[in-house]
């Protein structure tokens, strides 16, 4: 049963293929924004205080402290009740960018820890200002110290976008689902969904190698 | 250098810092002419690299007055602070080069990003900084591929090319190897015969004995003797404070 050729090719790859551009148009705007949040909520916890740290560290906590899964249910069935109605997709976006900044910005904080006081005290002593010496010296470094561990949130998040079928997205995973469930071909048609994943995440992986390598600097860090 | 160029630079007056209930800095008060060159002596822990922070506010002071070029510096004032700091060049004991940056890099930043000036302008500045200490062939070395001496001679360029008033050196050769000493004292030496104004914490004696105009030993946050090398370590009737900590240098 494998080996039927017209069934993968006339009903599976194309009903993945829609469903893979859905992921694609779900895992690129999450991880994008996910980032930009993780760097600023990562800021905020590492150097931030009062208010700024504690806001930071509520959300860091909520959206790390809950199951995904939870976050994606309140936004799309919750939400509702306060009069805010978001699209499947939206929905999806916005709690998979929401949880994975909270994730980037551990890694990011950790980073931003790592660099050494005196790289502050010099541009401070040249007279960068406090949001000049961030962004011209310390986050250039602390976002090579970070790069491993963001890659390693980006490759999740690719997998974890497989949850947007539950609030009905229906992207790669639940196109699979639907093809599954006509044909009850549940073992051909998830074989070739996870090879999809599994080719999705190889990608990833040799383009955050080569963003390393784009941005390697001569004894820093490791190597 | 010249009789009459004795127009007052740098005041310092009764600067007290503490941190924690422990009194760093207590009332500490000296000046610079326009082409000083003045040590700072001393055991570790008695305020030295304390008071070479207050006087660029990296640490602002509790108490007392700042004058440069005879203008009161506000420590509160933001726009103050960081002017002050880019006319004060300040070297570190461990060099603290921007790690990611070449050294071309290291030394063009803050001309580009404070000083506002075009790419162009700052390299070619940057380039002509690094000629001058002799790191001409290192331009785009990375700091993990310089030795300290060098690395030391990038952070001379950097603090140089932002055209300072006067340089804090806070002990600039203590984290080299011995043979590498020579060629940052070098770039120092050149540095103050072409009239720059440098206060610098050190234990190089005979680097201070040649060149020194004044020494301030430095102990439990006060300065408690300054002269000239001459009359503190070899007229000196009584035996000072300085020669008893100098006989125990190597």
């Amino acid at each position: 049963m494998f080996l039927d050729v017209s069934f993968y090719l006339n009903q599976v790859i194309p009903a993945l293929n829609k469903g893979l551009m859905v992921s694609l148009a779900l895992i690129f705007p999450s991880a994008t924004c996910g980032l930009i949040i993780g760097i600023i909520i990562g800021t905020m916890r590492a150097f931030g205080k009062g208010p700024i740290y504690g806001f930071a560290t509520v959300y860091a906590t909520i959206f790390r402290g809950t199951p995904l899964v939870v976050q994606l249910f309140i936004l799309y069935f919750g939400l509702p009740n306060l009069g805010i109605y978001l699209s499947p997709y939206l929905a999806a976006v916005l709690g998979f960018t929401l949880c994975s900044g909270a994730y980037h910005s551990e890694y990011i904080r950790g980073a931003l820890l790592s660099i050494k006081k005196g790289q502050i005290l010099a541009a401070q002593a040249l007279g960068f200002s406090t949001w000049s010496s961030l962004t011209n010296i310390i986050l250039p470094q602390a976002m090579r110290r970070a790069l491993p561990g963001c890659g390693n949130e980006i490759i999740y998040l690719i997998k974890y976008s497989s949850l947007a079928y539950i609030i009905t997205c229906i992207e790669l995973t639940g196109q699979g689902k639907i093809i599954a469930s006509m044909t009850f071909r549940f073992s051909e048609v998830f074989l070739v969904v996870g090879f999809y994943y599994l080719v999705m995440v190889t990608i990833a992986t040799w383009l955050l190698k080569k963003l390393e390598e784009r941005f390697y600097v001569p004894g820093f860090g490791s190597r | 250098m010249s009789i009459e160029n004795t127009e007052v630079l740098l005041k310092v007056e009764g600067i007290s810092k503490s941190f924690g209930g422990k009194r760093i800095l207590k009332d500490v008060s000296l000046s610079l002419n326009k082409g000083d060159l003045k040590v700072l002596i001393g055991p570790s822990g008695g305020g030295k690299s304390t008071l070479l922070q207050c006087i660029n506010l990296l640490i602002t002071p509790d108490k007392g007055k700042i004058f440069l070029n005879n203008r009161d510096v506000s420590f509160n004032k933001k726009k103050d602070v960081l002017a002050l700091r880019q006319q004060i060049g300040m070297i570190f004991q461990d060099f603290n080069l921007f790690d990611h940056l070449t050294a071309l890099d290291n030394v063009s930043i803050a001309l580009r990003k404070v000083k506002k000036m075009s790419k162009k302008d700052a390299y070619i500045r940057a380039q002509m900084e690094l000629e001058r200490v002799g790191l001409g062939d290192k331009l785009h070395h990375y700091p993990a591929e310089l030795s300290g001496g060098q690395k030391q001679r990038v952070s001379i360029a950097r603090a140089l090319a932002m055209d300072p008033l006067l340089l804090l050196l806070d002990e600039p050769t203590s984290a080299l190897d011995p043979e590498l000493i020579s060629e940052v004292l070098t770039v120092i030496r050149e540095l103050s015969n072409s009239g720059m104004t440098m206060l610098m914490a050190t234990h190089q004696m005979g680097f201070v004995k040649s060149l020194a105009q004044e020494i301030l030993f430095m102990e439990n946050g006060r300065i408690i003797e300054h002269d000239t090398p001459e009359n503190l370590l070899n007229k000196s009737k009584v035996r000072t404070r300085t020669q008893d900590f100098c006989s125990k240098l190597l």
